[in-house]
Order: C-alpha cells, then structure tokens, then sequence
C-alpha cells in the first residue's frame, strides 16, 4: 500500500465515522461540531482527487460560512424547544428510526452493488482519457487552468450561479428582516 | 490503487447517512445538516470524475458551483427556519402542518 492509498483510508474512515457520528448523536451541538470533522476530511478526499482549489473553496464556504451559519441559527432558535423534543425522542428512538434505518441501509446496498458492478474506469471517456493522457497527474499545476475555464468555456453558468447567489441571499435577507406590523 | 469505485462507495455511504438524517430527525436544523452530506456526496462525486478531464475541467467547475449553491440554499433554509420558530415555536417539522397564518 502507498502513503495516497493510507491518506484515503484515513481520510474516507474520518468521514464517515465522524458522519455516522453526527447522524447518531443525542446532543445537538457536539453532532453540529462532528460536521466541522466531516467537512475537512472530505476537503482531504477532495485534495486526493487532485482537485485541491475544489478543497480550499470547500473549507472557505462549508467550514467558515455554512457551519457558521447552522450554528448562529442553532443558536438563536431557543434551547427550550430543543430540550422538549430531546426527551421526547429518546423514549420513542428504536420504534420512530427503524424505517429510515433499514431503507437507508438497504439504499446503500443498492447503491454499493449499482457502483461495484458499474466499473466506472472502462467508460468510454475516461478510457480514452487514461490513454490520450488528459487525466489529471499529481505533477500537473491545475488552478490556473480552473480560473481559465471558469472565465471562458463556463461564463455562462458562472454568471447564471451568481444571479441566482444574489436572488438567495435577497430572500434570506427579506425573510429573516423583523415583521413589520401590516 | 485507489480507483474510482472507491470514491464511489465513499460517497454512497455518505448520502445514505445523509438520507437517514433526513428521514429520522426531528428538527429541522439536523435535516439541513443531512441535505448538506448529501449535497457533499454529490460533490464528491463531481471531483472524483471530474479528475479524468483536465483539459475543460468540468468536474471542478461544476463543484465549485454546487458548492456555492449549497450556501445559497443553507441560507435561504435557515432564514425558513428561524421564521418558522418564530410563528410556530419548534422547529420539528413534523408538527409545522398549516400554512395559513
């Protein structure tokens, strides 16, 4: 096994570990916390990929904006509610997750056999990829080649996600302004 | 040799916890905390591809989009869920049943 090859088993164990621990968690804000954990070992599963200005725009937006925001309002929405539904929970846990275990467990084995019997390496691009040698090599410099493309050949969409970037956080703003008396 | 299908599965599992956050919790917060790991899944999908096209970078590019799209997305939610808390009190959605003011 080579050193990539323990980074991604440490990097896929943190993930999903520290997923599965924010999705069973009783307290509230240790899981919120668990997902700082998720998020940067998938930013790593991210830089693995090669993809690593991917990597960096994950932990600026998701760790430093996201997160933040879910904690801000995680905050704000009173702890007393919160408590009420904590207890009510813990009597009805096995009953009430049941279904959602076993449909998410069996999703997950569909999933698995879908993706195992799919052998995504021989599709016809990436084949013609690996031969023609346009994949990505660690020895590659990529960001320049990103912000290059992301001002040409994707303006369009570029344009479109930040017209739609404004409308949402107009509307956040709209929604989240105190009522007025109408 | 870390090949594709090793992402892949990666990021089955997370979309599957994601969708049992989505299916079993009761507030409204850790539902977007699962939106958000499957939003993730999806992401990672995105790059683990997008590593077999350097030359148009389609992959990453439309990452970085999706990712910015998640923001847009959480911010919008979470504005719902304060309003909610504030009409309704709880944020459970299970119990937000009426429209009407």
């Amino acid at each position: 096994m080579s050193m990539v090859d323990v980074m991604f088993y440490v990097m896929s164990l943190v993930t999903l570990g520290s997923a599965l621990y924010v999705a069973a968690s009783k307290n509230l804000v240790r899981s919120v916390f668990m997902f700082f954990v998720t998020l940067f070992a998938l930013a790593g599963l991210y830089v693995l990929c090669l993809a690593d200005f991917v990597a960096v725009t994950q932990v600026v937006i998701y760790v430093g904006g996201i997160l933040v925001l879910i904690l801000f309002a995680f905050m704000l929405s009173g702890r007393e509610a919160l408590a009420g539904l904590q207890q009510r929970r813990n009597q009805l846990l096995a009953v009430n997750n049941l279904p959602a275990l076993v449909l998410s467990v069996l999703f997950f084995g569909m999933m698995a056999v879908v993706m195992l019997k799919a052998k995504p390496e021989s599709l016809g691009w990436i084949a013609e990829a690996t031969a023609q040698h346009t994949a990505f090599t660690p020895q590659n410099v990529t960001i320049s080649n990103v912000g290059v493309n992301l001002m040409t050949r994707y303006l369009l969409p570029l344009e479109a996600i930040s017209i739609l970037l404004l409308m949402a956080l107009v509307g956040a703003a709209h929604l989240s302004r105190k009522e007025v008396e109408a | 040799m870390i090949t594709l299908t090793h992402f892949l599965i990666v990021s089955a599992g997370l979309f599957c916890i994601g969708l049992y956050m989505i299916l079993s919790k009761q507030n409204a917060i850790q539902v977007l905390i699962g939106v958000e790991l499957m939003l993730n899944a999806a992401i990672l999908n995105l790059v683990a591809f997008g590593r077999y096209d350097r030359l148009n970078n389609g992959g990453q590019t439309f990452a970085l989009f999706a990712i910015v799209l998640a923001a847009a997305s959480t911010a919008v939610a979470l504005a719902i869920v304060l309003n909610v808390y504030r009409r309704y009190k709880t944020i459970d959605p299970g119990k937000v049943n009426q429209l009407k003011d």
